[in-house]
């Protein structure tokens, strides 16, 4: 007979001062020994792991050797220029609002992103709003494949499935947002001698969550090896302001507003995380699920959800690759 | 049903890659399983399969016993044609 081994709920608690320790310590490393910089340029979005990237910088340079950019357009919910300057404020930096609108519109964002939604709803017009969903992955073994939901003025919503070429083309011009701040970004870095830090945690790190050459270009990412969780934990370490830790994480990309949890992961990221580190320590189903409050079947399906992303997001991850080895430029 | 058959392994080994450089593909084989087709390959064979065979692919049919072998795909195809 078998014996179950419990997955203890508390296995991703942190210690909060050897971590930020540790954080700091490669940060200075990385940035002012490998890359001679002088200091950090930090995305603020208004979320939880931007502003914990802002805090441990600027306990890695010091405040005044950390420049917060704060990119707002369109779609970006209310509050999110309000959270981002008291990440600002509370970590002592300074920082630069570049709203990014008009950018994005000569770049075609809004319009491509439009069009692609008209050829599935073509009902879709002025005053309406939409965002992109995926079905939850516990409940049954259907492949998860992208709707895009129509809010209508009148308060009216239709949900349809999206077909390849509509799905790819709002996905594609999606990402000119998170290209456009890895932009500005680079901007900031380049006339201050500075380096980028970026943001993404290890949920997005590891399921690829980002954007390649956006979000996920940058000289160093401080948060990736930590789980949300902990990201949480570190925050209130830190001192991240209450309101920010307190903000459901949201993708804050399209114009009706949105989980992670429905547009990417299958779980609440509580949840999600277990699952990942369950998955990766040899935990069974069996093991797993009293712990997250699934059953057997459903980590199931959420292991097989982490596979599979794993498989499909990998190449994200490639640097550019070469035909020849290139000598010393890359020994 | 072997029309069927010849159609949906033609479109297979035409638009996905990693079937391309893998070779035979037996009737039961996954798909996913063998890395042929990912989530986005599942629109891409679900967009073919309706245009092809002038059927609707429902919401709950998007399973893998619909869709994860070449053998799923053509019984699932002729019972919605109604050629089993």
């Amino acid at each position: 007979m078998t014996t179950l081994r419990a997955l203890d709920p508390n296995v991703l608690r942190l210690d909060a001062p050897v971590a930020t320790e540790a954080i700091t310590q490669k940060l200075r490393e990385v940035v002012h020994q490998r890359m001679k910089r002088k200091g950090a340029v930090v995305g603020i979005s208004g979320g939880i792991d931007s502003a914990v990237v802002t805090f441990l910088c600027a306990r890695a340079f010091g405040p005044e050797y950390v420049h917060g950019v704060l990119m707002p357009e369109r779609h970006s919910s209310a509050d999110t220029l309000r959270l981002s300057r008291s990440v600002a404020d509370g970590a002592g930096v300074r920082a630069d609002v570049e709203e990014i609108t008009g950018l994005l519109e000569a770049a075609g964002c809004y319009a491509r992103q439009e069009e692609a939604v008209q050829r599935v709803v073509p009902e879709y017009g002025p005053g309406c709003r939409f965002k992109v969903v995926l079905p939850s992955v516990i409940d049954d073994d259907r492949y998860r494949v992208s709707s895009v939901v129509v809010a209508f003025p009148d308060g009216k919503e239709v949900t349809r499935r999206m077909p390849l070429d509509a799905y790819l083309q709002v996905v594609a011009a999606t990402n000119f947002k998170q290209r456009c701040r890895t932009m500005l970004e680079y901007y900031h870095a380049d006339r201050l001698n500075y380096a980028v830090a970026g943001t993404p945690n290890r949920l997005e790190y590891d399921q690829g969550f980002f954007v390649k050459g956006g979000d996920g270009l940058a000289d160093v990412k401080p948060i990736a090896h930590l789980y949300k969780t902990q990201v949480y934990e570190l925050a209130a370490y830190l001192g991240v302001p209450e309101q920010v830790r307190q903000r459901p994480p949201t993708t804050d990309t399209y114009s009706m507003p949105q989980g992670q949890d429905e547009f990417y992961f299958s779980l609440p990221y509580g949840k999600m995380d277990l699952c990942l580190f369950a998955r990766d320590h040899g935990y069974s189903e069996a093991e797993t699920a009293p712990t997250v409050g699934l059953t057997a079947t459903q980590v199931g399906r959420v292991f097989r959800d982490i596979d599979g992303k794993r498989r499909t997001t990998r190449p994200l991850h490639l640097a550019a690759q070469l035909v020849e080895h290139v000598e010393l430029v890359d020994p | 049903m072997q029309e069927i058959e010849a159609a949906v392994r033609q479109f297979i080994v035409k638009n996905f890659v990693m079937a391309r450089s893998r070779g035979a593909i037996a009737g039961g084989d996954s798909l996913m399983e063998a890395g042929i087709v990912d989530s986005t390959g599942v629109l891409e064979l679900t967009g073919f399969l309706e245009e092809e065979f002038e059927i609707t692919v429902e919401d709950a049919e998007l399973i893998p016993e619909n869709l994860d072998s070449i053998d799923n795909i053509v019984g699932y195809v002729a019972r919605k044609t109604g050629m089993s």
